[in-house]
């Protein structure tokens, strides 16, 4: 039931970052009592977008509208006080003081400056019954479970006011149950008037939730979806803008030898978990679960960075026990990591100097750097990756991601591995260099490495997988075959139902 | 030459020719022959914090190590011990104090603050206690005493003395040490991000451990040149401050102390800004209790205009990005 003045009214905004344009010409509207969901691929725009409604970012074009007056909205103080809240993927509360405190954190009422405490924990009592949260207000946050630490935010959105909620990924590390929970508090703001941005990857709950979907891609409107229109498939051909499966082309060749293999290998942050699997000679394997259930650690045990705790690894039949990064580069296997700025990275390094700083080591005479060969690798690199860049001297951190994305993979492709893996390969790249990426991937397979892939986009593994590896807090909860993968089967396994046999 | 030292050789072209034009005894062979050698000592030791700073971090324990080599140097000699292993021996024991101070940092994980803190006062008390604090002169020692302080006369009264030698051999291998080994690379590289190097499958303990030992090597170097150049030792004075001017000559020079930045020659010249600085106050007429204050001030000013300068270069960088794209 759209009003005659929308609550938010958002036209033509644009936001640049050095060397990305990360939204252009976006417009977006909100009415008030109203879940309206923002889906589109990694990088799409929808983080920025929030973040500008939030008061994180400023644009640099465009304007928004509250109740149809024109507002600036400069710092987060500022969306807070237009009634504005934001909800990260990872929660900002402080774990060492309790729900009270951090509801009320950064406007706590005082008198001269001395905490009105009496106030701090009334109040906050009646935020946590309109959030169905029964836990007395003066619990330490570290207590208490993730699906109860973003109820505490909510409630924090609560106390300033807010008529519009901002949900960035907001199941993204929550059970079953406590996404079912938060569904209610989310059905319930809404009939409170409340009006509420939902961000997820997730299309099952969006379908489930939204009054209206917006689209984004490649930070532009890609179109908008309303009531019945708001299907998995129109979601999805908005977000890729054609056809899915002429985005993901994979057709799988039959696997060969196995390459790694790993028995009973136990993790460091889940020490008591084994896990065995194979990866073959030609194979693409994803990884899907939700943020946290141990797929990141599991890559990082397999490269060495944080060793694994028990169990064996072999890789070709040779035992693979790396302790280090370097043992496990030596042995063929390399990784590109997730957060691409802080481990794929040098960011304040060029191009070149990317791209060699794993094979100097195999280059270097005595020690010494050998710098036609350098120059040679780089050149031929970039070339041979699409690396879009004015020249192999420029610093990466000038890069759109996906050119970043680019050095990181041409720095392991020098190397001639023999086992890819890959952490959230996309992430934050556009959606040119994510299909130059998916063909890498392909071709790579086809040479006969064996690609193992951990992804929370559910497109990207029913897309690319040939299998798919299902991980839940820390344990691998089920295998799909290709012909089984699907976005209900693999949020099953993910949050921790055991696979039919 | 980076822009950063071309900025900083201006400016001790500057303070230089000021002083000169104001002062007629600043360019006699003496001063100057002063001027060199003492410019030489603050670099060598610069060079030598250089490569911790480079990599993230920072060593406070320079000057109390300078006074330990001298001490302990004076004190041998005077228990009868050959000069010549002597000198060999304290230059592994500074080597033992950068691996120590190396893996206490890397492998403890403690802040290299803290640690080198701790250095700074221990050896210093170690130092006073071994020489019952006594003020110690330097025997003759034959050989050792032109090795260390000697000159090689050049006209009138200038001349090369020995720490310029020394500072031209250090100098030379530092800096194909950092611009032509994949060592170098792999320094600057974890300074700029640890991480990121990690996991490119560089050893970034062993690479760290290596720029303690390199910097605390120096800081051994140092003492035995500055304790043959002033032909005593005070052991609760010698070296007193000396790695707050390596320090500062190091961040003049260049090097960032968020790591992964830094320029041999730089530094080089930084020292000398600031050993001219000292230098130009006295001939100039300004009050020598000024001093501090400004060096204070230049150094405060060099790494302001260097870091507008690279805020200026970044905005440049990005606009010509975005235009490209566009």
């Amino acid at each position: 039931m759209p009003d005659a003045q929308p609550l938010l009214k958002i036209s033509a905004i644009g936001k640049q970052f050095p060397g990305v344009r990360a939204l252009h010409n976006v417009d977006l509207t909100l009415n008030q009592g109203e879940v309206l969901s923002l889906v589109g691929e990694n990088g799409a725009g929808k983080s920025t977008m929030m973040k500008i409604l939030a008061g994180v970012h400023t644009p640099d074009e465009g304007t928004i509208e509250l109740d149809g007056r024109a507002v600036q909205i400069g710092s987060v103080r500022e969306a807070q006080k237009h009634g504005i809240a934001l909800i990260h993927q990872e929660l900002n509360l402080s774990d060492n003081l309790d729900i009270a405190s951090n509801i009320f954190l950064g406007n706590e009422p005082h008198k001269y400056g001395v905490l009105d405490r009496k106030r701090i924990y009334e109040e906050s009592a009646g935020y946590l019954k309109r959030v169905g949260l029964d836990f007395p207000t003066d619990t330490l946050v570290a207590d208490l479970t993730i699906g109860h630490q973003q109820l505490v935010e909510i409630s924090k959105a609560l106390s300033v006011d807010a008529r519009i909620i901002i949900m960035d990924e907001p199941t993204s590390s929550l059970s079953k149950k406590e996404s079912g929970n938060l569904f209610e508090v989310i059905r319930d703001l809404k009939s409170q008037g409340i009006a509420i941005i939902y961000i997820s990857h997730r299309l099952g709950e969006v379908m489930d939730l939204s009054d209206r979907v917006a689209v984004l891609r490649d930070g532009e409107n890609a179109g908008e979806l309303v009531g019945d229109e708001i299907t998995h498939d129109a979601m999805v051909k908005l977000m890729v803008g054609r056809d899915v499966s002429q985005f993901y082309n994979r057709t799988a060749t039959p696997p060969g030898e196995v390459v790694l293999e790993l028995d009973r290998l136990r993790t460091p942050v889940h020490p008591t978990v084994e896990i065995s699997f194979n990866v073959c000679s030609g194979e693409i394997v994803g990884i899907a679960g939700l943020v946290g259930a141990g797929r990141t650690e599991l890559l990082q045990s397999i490269f060495g960075v944080t060793p694994a705790v028990g169990g064996t690894m072999k890789l070709e039949g040779k035992v693979l026990n790396p302790r280090t990064s370097l043992d496990a580069i030596d042995s063929g296997v390399v990784l590109a990591p997730e957060d691409r700025k802080r481990h794929g990275l040098v960011l304040e390094m060029s191009v070149r100097e990317n791209i060699s700083l794993a094979r100097l080591r195999q280059d270097q005479k005595v020690g010494m750097i050998d710098f036609r060969g350098e120059a040679e690798l780089a050149e031929e690199t970039i070339v041979k990756m699409n690396v879009k860049t004015p020249h192999a001297e420029q610093i990466t951190q000038y890069l759109s991601g996906g050119n970043q994305q680019k050095v990181v993979l041409g720095k392991w492709l020098a190397m001639n591995p023999r086992l890819l893996l890959l952490d959230e390969p996309t992430r934050g790249i556009d959606i040119g260099s994510k299909q130059e990426i998916y063909r890498l991937m392909e071709d790579l397979a086809a040479s006969g490495v064996a690609v193992l892939f951990v992804s929370s986009e559910m497109e990207e593994v029913l897309g690319m997988a040939d299998r798919a590896l299902v991980m839940h807090e820390g344990a691998i909860t089920g295998e799909l075959p290709r012909d089984q993968l699907s976005e209900e089967a693999i949020m099953q396994l993910a949050t921790g139902k055991k696979a039919a046999a | 030459m980076n822009k950063n030292t071309l900025g900083i050789l201006g400016l001790f072209i500057l303070i230089f020719g000021i002083t000169w034009a104001s002062n007629e005894n600043f360019a006699n062979g003496y001063n100057m022959t002063n001027l060199v050698k003492w410019s030489s000592l603050y670099a060598i030791m610069g060079i030598g914090v250089a490569f911790v700073i480079i990599t993230g971090g920072i060593d406070l324990s320079i000057g109390s190590v300078i006074g330990l080599v001298a001490a302990l140097m004076a004190l041998a000699i005077k228990q009868g011990w050959n000069p010549t292993l002597t000198v060999f021996l304290l230059l592994g024991l500074s080597l033992v104090i950068g691996l120590i101070h190396g893996l206490l940092i890397t492998k403890v994980k403690l802040q290299p603050f803290v640690v080198t803190l701790c250095g700074l006062l221990f050896y210093r008390g170690i130092s006073r206690w071994l020489t019952d604090n006594q003020t110690m002169q330097y025997p003759n020692t034959e050989g050792l005493d032109s090795f260390f302080s000697g000159k090689v006369g050049l006209f009138g009264q200038f001349s090369l003395p020995s720490p310029l030698f020394f500072l031209i051999v250090i100098a030379v291998l530092a800096a194909f040490f950092l611009n032509r080994t994949i060592w170098g690379r792999y320094l600057l590289a974890l300074g700029n991000n640890e991480d990121g190097a990690r996991y490119s499958g560089i050893q970034t303990d062993r690479l760290k451990i290596t720029a303690y030992v390199i910097c605390s090597f120096l800081a051994g170097v140092s003492g035995l040149l500055f304790a043959y150049e002033l032909d005593s030792v005070q052991p609760a004075q010698t070296g007193e401050f000396y790695e707050l001017y390596a320090i500062a000559a190091a961040v003049l020079g260049g090097c960032s102390l968020r790591g992964g930045q830094g320029a041999i020659f730089g530094v080089i010249i930084a020292a000398a800004v600031i050993r001219l600085l000292r230098n130009s106050i006295n001939l100039v007429g300004i009050s020598t209790h000024l001093e501090f204050a400004i060096i204070g001030l230049v150094i405060l000013g060099g790494v302001t205009a260097d870091e507008l300068i690279k805020r200026i270069v970044a905005k440049r960088r990005t606009a010509q990005v975005n235009a490209a794209k566009s």
